[in-house]
């Protein structure tokens, strides 16, 4: 890629909004820091991993000045590595943030990103980990800053926003005196201008009735209403960068696009800093100017995020985005749908509780699976999905409707109809190598021949992309991904005729997750199974389905075809859905933003 | 996700690995605790002198039962003769005030009323526990409403008394050391049924308790063979934390004078009369009162030792069995 | 204490969770009573017997025989029992009848007294005895806890670790023996125990108990100790506690605010649940110190076999240890709401 490109991705990306208060010059810094980052550094600033630590080199010379505030890059980071024990989660990392501009840090798990979030505000200290190199956060020498000095940075001058903001908030105490008590530490304001403080930055991130709901726990908020109680408490002290760590990964889609339009529109207004780490390449997209991406504890790619995502070099980075499942593209791979059904709901209704609190989880819900076919169900958290799995393979009764595996009415498991679980740790019994658990359905269907059961999972292994020498392996051994493999494997075993598969690949990392579903889609056409796919994640469910069913509050709300329902939705709940998946792209990001409107003030 | 959740988490301390390797880890755990290390030492050292209590005593010379008039001076009132309460060659511990039974003796076959009542009732208390817990665990609605009620009935019944009034009616002509045993047993199981069901209640929810019901095994196959086997730490850490307990409650009944009676030897029942004769034969008063200290010090060591060791979250926030043993601060 | 702030707010859904708690603890109640009859008056063995005492005449025996409806089916026993207790019935001990007011729990054959005044006279010797020593130990222990979360990996740390240790690991009657021998005994700094009423001689009451409120609570507030010590590292050690510190709040707040919040709840359960047991358990220290309390007369009642004394301090022990538990499901539940919501 020649300079020119890249200049004309910054430029264009800005001129067409991503960044519009830069336009208008709310953000000079911003702009200038994009621009020299692009046009002073291009052969660094947007090369491999090698250009990027030489890029913090050459920069260390004018990070080393006194910093005047005002002054100086946002964040300067010169060959960091952070270490524990052995293990070097952190390799010598450079890069600098400007005031005011938004950087992404992108990379699978064990990247190292989040260990970067920690070092620029010193979580490591006392911890044991080894922390080399120089960080230095508005103007605050962070590995050398004392004591003091280092409370002051944070949430003073640089406010961190975490992953769950249910277990980030004390569950004991009122969101409103939690706030009010981060902002006392650095003003030195009395206990009422603090409360009023925190009602103010309540009311800004968009909880409504702000002064009576300041003196809620926070378990009597929404996963939502959480999360942007701690970004109002990251703004209580007008902070010049915001760190937000995967700030959106427990929530709901809907709710994902929400904070992420909040967070841009804050970033417009206070013309803070923001370092965005996250797994998710849409998220990233969606809001930040730069992207960083990271794999095992290095820089492989760091660029304006138009080319980065839009002509990435690296070879891991285009694999990367590659594995990323897209909502807007057709499916390409068409199985061989048969004629007859092989699982079918009819009128399926399960309530939980007694009395007061009874609730229907899943209320009047039928649907068919055909031979070869894959029937993906998709809804946000309490829309039923997993309620819904769980009776399809018999491990729930249901309170009313009944199960027809091959037209016979089902009552309790049956082996013809397997799952595979979402969570790859818990779905395997850690005290049983993986071999005996592959062979669980085998010994059950009364087969006594050791040698049989052996070489049968064997060959299963062998079929699902494992060594077949791994059978007396343990399941800690084992990566997600693997995994998951043995989930596959075991549930094979059983030789089922459907698969019902609850978030198969949600806890894996995207390229693990593309080689997971890829294999689910080749054993489908070998063996013509019946899948139904139960996944939060439009993308993934369009990638892999025929027909798709969407879910809220226990209902389906729509059913049909898959290119139908995700080209032209009927139901105003899945457009939505849709208009809430963030885009890879950031001109298309910008647009649907525009269309989202304004929820943070709404 | 968060590679380093700064204050414990840091990648490779979070070895919560069980399975085939999950005995060799408990070891390497428990060895990485010092205290635990000389508290398992000391009950080791405790259990040989129980079960070596007729060996001891031979090589002594002397017996817990029989009385020397002579040691004892009947005119001032039963004190030992000699100085320091009767220490000696024949008497490497001294006698009892007025009865003159050799204390070494009586001590060393105190150690096996002790331990032998404490693990006896632990045992009883751990099988009704196991039982009821896992029944109440993954029976239906009423069989588990019925059980909790149970133990929440046998939680609240005070211990102390329930035990007392219990012996006061039993017949004396029962064995009284399997009595006191059954009794505290008997009486004391709620806590670790309550345990037990809790770990159920979670494990049962697990997904590979689903997969393998859905491999199509019988509802008491999988219990027997997923959910038995993950019962075992918690059962194992709560148990450890009950011989101690139990010690003292049976010291405590013996002191009473209505658990274990003479002639057979406890530690509590030497302490019921120790306080008249501290001063003529201290000895008396700090052999039955160092040998519980000791006892059940060590064993509440070795009991949190080896909780540690079970619990992946301990080991880890502790450092231990990772090579660094500095506790997390940040 | 600020820890404590926050206690106060909405109680959405707890008047309901406090009525269901309570109806438990009667059902509770109702079946201890009903455990308790039927070991005590069905076990084998001559009831009457055993119930009058040892030096009964046969003419005694039949009497008692006939006020226990020996001859009437299992349940008519049990509701003559209950009718006892709600309200009342007469005794005829030899020639005299004597009526037993409501809360009857029946006339001790041996001394001929009724149990429920029995236990009415003791009960403030062993009210006095078990809540002093909870002040006590709930200082001790909880200051204990919280010094050693502090100063965590420290010196002081391990020392108060190996001092609790120490404090769990001794039976009471062994330092309750120690403390009389060397304190009373030879430095002769306080009185041997002897009860002495509160309304008597307020000073003297407080003098003479301090060393059994003593004994107990340095065995007790070890227990406490650990677990203020345990359940703040607990809290140091989650999430909020990062959040916290990412945001420059000082480690005093910290601990003070935040870890010794999350201990509050497992502490006022835990005192909650002693006060009742301690009640039961005051038959030790009673009995060492020579206190008049319901503990030495359960002892003594035991010893000469007086059956309905026996039962009588049963119950009522276990009335005391079911509403404890009660209370501190329900305290509980106030300190830490999201046990009701869910």
């Amino acid at each position: 890629m020649s300079p020119a490109e890249a200049d004309d991705g910054v430029l264009r990306a800005v001129g067409d909004g991503v960044l519009p208060a830069a336009r208008n010059g709310v953000l000079p810094a911003a702009r200038n820091g994009v621009l020299r980052a692009v046009g002073d550094d291009v052969p660094g600033a947007v090369g491999d991993g090698r250009g990027a630590g030489g890029d913090g080199l050459a920069e260390t010379g004018d990070g080393s000045g006194p910093a005047a505030p005002g002054g100086g890059s946002l964040v300067e980071v010169t060959d960091l590595s952070v270490a524990f024990g052995d293990l070097r989660a952190v390799d010598g990392l450079s890069f600098r943030l400007e005031r005011g501009a938004a950087l992404g840090l992108v990379g699978e798990s064990g990247s190292g990103k989040s260990t970067v979030a920690s070092a620029l505000l010193a979580l490591h200290r006392g911890t044991g980990a080894r922390v080399g190199g120089a960080v230095r956060v508005a103007g605050v020498d962070v590995q050398a800053a004392s004591d003091d000095e280092l409370r002051r940075l944070r949430g003073g001058k640089a406010a961190m926003v975490f992953q769950d903001p249910l277990s980030s908030l004390d569950p004991y105490h009122a969101v409103g005196d939690q706030i009010a008590e981060v902002y006392r530490v650095h003003t030195r304001a009395s206990r009422r201008a603090a409360r009023a403080r925190a009602v103010e930055v309540l009311d800004r991130v968009g909880i409504p009735d702000a002064a009576r709901r300041a003196r809620s726990r926070p378990h009597e908020f929404s996963g939502g209403m959480r999360q942007r109680t701690l970004i109002a408490m990251a703004l209580a002290c007008r902070p010049d960068l915001l760190i937000a760590d995967e700030p959106t990964t427990a929530l709901d889609v809907t709710v994902q696009a929400q904070i992420l339009d909040l967070l841009h529109t804050l970033r417009e207004e206070t013309g803070m800093g923001l370092l965005l780490v996250t797994h998710d390449v849409g998220v990233a997209a969606e809001s930040v100017d730069e992207i960083l991406v990271m794999r095992h504890g290095r820089a492989v790619e760091h660029g304006p995020v138009g080319t980065v995502l839009g002509a990435p070099r690296d070879t891991y980075t285009r694999e990367l985005l590659g594995a990323v499942p897209r909502v807007d593209a057709p499916r390409v791979a068409e199985g061989d749908v048969g004629d007859e059904t092989v699982l079918e709901a009819v009128g399926l209704r399960r309530e939980f509780g007694t009395g007061k609190r009874r609730f229907a989880a899943v209320d009047d819900v039928s649907l068919t699976v055909r031979r070869g076919e894959t029937l993906g169900v998709v809804g946000e958290s309490g829309s039923g999905k997993t309620t819904l799995g769980r009776m399809l393979v018999g491990l729930l009764e249901p309170t009313a409707g009944t199960v027809r595996h091959e037209g016979r009415e089902q009552t309790g498991v049956s082996p013809s109809v397997q799952m595979v679980f979402q969570d790859p740790v818990s779905s395997l019994n850690p005290r049983r190598s993986v071999g005996e658990s592959i062979a669980d359905p085998l010994r059950a269907r009364g087969e006594r021949d050791e040698g049989r059961i052996e070489g049968r999972v064997r060959e299963l292994l062998e079929r699902v992309g494992l060594d077949p020498d791994h059978y007396d392996r343990y399941p800690h051994e084992f990566s997600g991904g693997q995994r998951q493999r043995v989930g596959i494997a075991r549930a094979l075993a059983a030789e089922p005729r459907a698969i019902v598969c609850d978030e198969p690949v949600s806890a894996l990392d995207v390229t693990t997750q593309a080689q997971v579903v890829a294999l689910l889609g080749e054993l489908q056409r070998e063996l013509g199974l019946a899948l139904v796919f139960v996944a939060h994640d439009l993308a993934v469910v369009r990638q892999v389905s025929d027909r798709v069913a969407v879910m809220r509050r226990g209902r389906i709300v729509e059913y049909g075809p898959v290119d139908e329902v995700y080209e032209s939705p009927r139901d105003p709940y899945t457009e939505q859905l849709l208009a809430a998946v963030p885009a890879l792209d950031p001109e298309v990001a910008a647009r649907r933003r525009a269309a989202r409107g304004e929820p943070a003030t709404a | 996700m968060s590679e380093a959740l700064v204050a414990s988490q840091a990648p490779g301390t979070d070895s919560s690995v069980p399975g085939a390797s999950g005995a060799r880890q408990f070891w390497r755990r428990l060895r990485a605790q010092r205290a635990a290390l000389v508290a398992a030492g000391v009950v080791a050292l405790l259990v040989l002198i129980a079960l070596a209590a007729p060996l001891l005593t031979a090589i002594e010379g002397q017996d817990p039962t029989t009385y020397h008039p002579s040691l004892v001076d009947s005119a001032r009132g039963g004190v030992p003769v000699g100085p320091l309460g009767g220490i000696g060659g024949d008497h490497w511990l001294g006698v009892e005030p007025q009865t003159g039974r050799d204390l070494f003796a009586r001590l060393v076959y105190g150690a096996r009323v002790s331990l032998g009542v404490a693990l006896a009732a632990t045992l009883v208390q751990v099988l009704i526990g196991i039982v009821v817990g896992v029944a109440a665990g993954l029976g239906n609605r009423w069989v588990d409403q019925l059980l909790s009620r149970a133990t929440d009935v046998i939680v609240a019944m005070p211990l102390m008394i329930m035990s007392l009034a219990l012996l006061a009616i039993v017949p004396s002509s029962f064995p009284r050391p399997v009595l006191v045993a059954l009794i505290i047993g008997l009486v004391a199981w709620g806590s670790i049924a309550k345990i037990v069901r809790a770990h159920t209640l979670t494990l049962k929810e697990l997904d590979y308790v689903a997969a393998a019901r859905l491999s199509g095994w019988g509802a008491w196959r999988v219990a027997r063979r997923e959910l038995l086997p993950a019962l075992a730490a918690p059962v194992i850490t709560y148990a450890a934390l009950l011989v101690p307990t139990n010690i003292t409650v049976e010291a405590a009944l013996s002191f009473l004078g209505v658990g274990v009676k003479p002639p057979t030897p406890s530690w509590g029942q030497m302490l019921t009369a120790a306080d008249i004769w501290y001063q003529a034969a201290p000895q008396y008063l700090l052999l039955p009162a160092g040998a519980l200290f000791v006892t059940v010090l060590a064993l509440t060591v070795l009991g949190d030792g080896v909780r540690t060791a079970l619990d992946p979250r301990a080991a880890s926030r502790l450092r231990i069995g990772t090579g660094r043993r500095r506790e997390a601060k940040a | 204490m600020s820890a404590l702030k926050g206690l106060s707010g909405s109680l959405a859904g707890f008047p309901g969770f406090a009525l269901r708690r309570l109806v438990g603890a009667v059902v509770t109640l109702f079946a201890i009573s009903v455990i308790i009859y039927l070991v005590f008056y069905v076990a084998p063995g001559d009831v009457a017997q055993i119930t009058c005492g040892p030096r009964c005449s046969p003419a005694q025996v039949h009497q008692v025989a006939e006020q226990l409806r020996l001859d009437d089916p299992l349940y008519v026993r049990y509701w003559h029992f209950l009718q006892g207790v709600f309200v009342g019935q007469d005794y005829s001990t030899g020639t005299s009848v004597q009526h037993c007011g409501a809360p009857c729990l029946g006339v001790s054959y041996q001394s001929g007294q009724q149990v429920t005044q029995l236990i009415w006279a003791k009960l403030p010797v062993t009210f006095s005895l078990v809540l002093g020593a909870m002040v006590l130990w709930l200082i001790l222990g909880v200051g204990t806890g919280v010094l050693s979360a502090w100063r965590r990996g420290r010196f002081t740390e391990r020392a108060l670790t190996a001092v609790t240790l120490a404090g769990t690991a001794t039976p009471v009657f062994v330092i309750g023996l120690v403390l009389m021998i060397v304190v009373c005994g030879q430095l002769q700094l306080l009185p041997f125990p002897q009860y002495v009423p509160f309304t008597e001689d307020p000073e003297q009451w407080a003098w003479n108990l301090l060393l059994p409120w003593l004994s107990l609570a340095l065995i007790e507030s070890a227990k406490y100790a650990r677990l203020t010590r345990s359940s703040m590292l607990e809290t140091l050690a989650e999430d909020h506690v990062r959040t916290f510190r990412a945001y420059g709040v000082g480690e005093r707040s910290i601990i003070g605010r935040h870890a010794l919040r999350g201990a509050v709840a497992p502490v006022i359960a835990l005192s909650a649940n002693d006060f009742g047991s301690a009640i039961g358990g005051a038959v030790l220290s009673e009995t060492l110190f020579g206190l008049p309390g319901l503990g030495r007369e359960l002892v003594h009642a035991v010893t000469v076999v007086d059956l309905p004394v026996v039962v009588g301090m049963v119950l009522v022990t276990g009335f005391f240890v079911v509403l404890a538990n009660a209370v501190a499901d329900v305290l509980f539940a106030v300190a830490d709401r999201r046990v009701v919501l869910s």
